[in-house]
């Protein structure tokens, strides 16, 4: 699946089938600290990502 | 995972209430958490006009919505701080987010104004951008609300933010600051606009949530300025203790705030208060002669002279 991250932006293709939650884990990120969505949907972290989909993982933080 | 209020799909967990929400439900209590802060901290009313700080991210967009949303007189507020395309795409968001909604939007521009962007000024006085940006920032928002007569000043500031900075004034026992650190400052003296923080029940997770969900078109990317500030550091410090313990973050910052509220006395709010008089070249409250923000300009402008 291709996943697409920020901060700096790039695309980053990993294999599907995969839970949120394993994918957050792959790419040692807190769960606390992003969004994961799917299309223009937000889905959590037991949801099944299959590897057709297209996956945006946008970060929550901000320098405040 | 299903929606714990009804048979929907859920679309965010939140663990620190044991609870999940679908969308609607999800929408249902971010606006719910607003209106409780503005109500139990008697921070404005509908008869109130209230001017919402805007920076076209997702805590002030999502700020505006809401209180528009629950029926409260609002407008906004931008602040331009000449930070490149940045800028531009921030306040091309902040500008179709209003025009949508029929909103007024009030615009400072730094460039027009004080004759420079923020980086430049911040070169000038030999200052951190980001502590210039706070002073430019505050002059400016108190500036518009005298003008324009708003009696309220809302900031997008949520629970990540203040538990944060807390943790930042904690660890260097900053305590000149807690007492500032409420949702809720009083106007500093007579025709001065109160300043508050209706977001400070929501973490920042559910604040983007809600923007996601409710397709608000906010800046996604982060301020130039702030790659590598302390902020961040304290606010990933805390999520990875969230995450290990959730309601750590509300604990922390809401347990201060009941703290400091069973302690009562006089707040260094209102010790300010007494202390305070008109800039002699400005006009806004200071406890000096002349404001940090005259001060900081006189600055910029002496040291650009020949």
């Amino acid at each position: 699946m291709k996943v697409l991250l920020c901060h700096p932006s790039r695309e980053v293709d990993i294999m599907g089938p995969k839970r949120v939650k394993e994918l957050l884990r792959e790419l040692k990120l807190l769960p606390e600290a992003v969004l994961v969505i799917r299309g223009d949907e937000l889905v959590t972290e037991d949801d099944i990502l299959r590897q057709e989909d297209h996956i945006e993982i946008r970060p929550v933080m901000s320098g405040g | 995972m299903r929606c714990r209020k009804c048979p929907h799909k859920a679309v965010l967990e939140i663990p620190r209430h044991h609870t999940a929400f679908c969308k609607r439900c999800l929408t249902e209590f971010v606006c719910g958490q607003v209106e409780r802060a503005v109500k139990h901290d008697k921070m404005f009313t509908k008869a109130d006009r209230v001017l919402v700080a805007v920076s076209g991210g997702k805590d002030s967009l999502t700020l505006l919505d809401v209180l528009h949303t629950l029926g409260y007189h609002v407008a906004a507020l931008y602040v331009d701080l000449g930070i490149g395309d940045y800028s531009k795409r921030s306040k091309a968001k902040a500008e179709a987010f209003t025009s949508a909604r029929g909103l007024v939007l009030h615009v400072h521009e730094l460039k027009e104004d004080e004759g420079a962007g923020i980086n430049d000024l911040a070169n000038l006085i030999r200052r951190p951008a980001c502590s210039a940006c706070g002073t430019i920032k505050r002059h400016h928002f108190n500036r518009v609300a005298v003008e324009y007569g708003y009696s309220v000043l809302a900031t997008g500031h949520n629970l990540d933010d203040e538990a944060s900075r807390l943790l930042g004034n904690v660890l260097r026992w900053q305590t000149e600051y807690l007492d500032k650190q409420g949702p809720v400052l009083p106007a500093s003296v007579d025709g001065f606009a109160k300043k508050v923080k209706p977001l400070y029940r929501l973490a920042e997770r559910e604040i983007a949530a809600y923007a996601v969900v409710n397709k608000l078109d906010y800046i996604v990317e982060e301020c130039p300025n702030a790659v590598g500030a302390k902020m961040l550091l304290y606010k990933d410090v805390l999520n990875r203790l969230e995450a290990e313990s959730p309601g750590t973050k509300q604990a922390f910052y809401w347990g201060f705030l009941a703290k400091q509220e069973a302690e009562g006395g006089r707040t260094m709010a209102e010790s300010d208060q007494a202390m305070l008089r008109p800039c002699v070249a400005c006009g806004q409250p200071t406890t000096a002669e002349t404001c940090n923000y005259c001060k900081m300009m006189a600055r910029a402008i002496a040291t650009k002279a020949p």
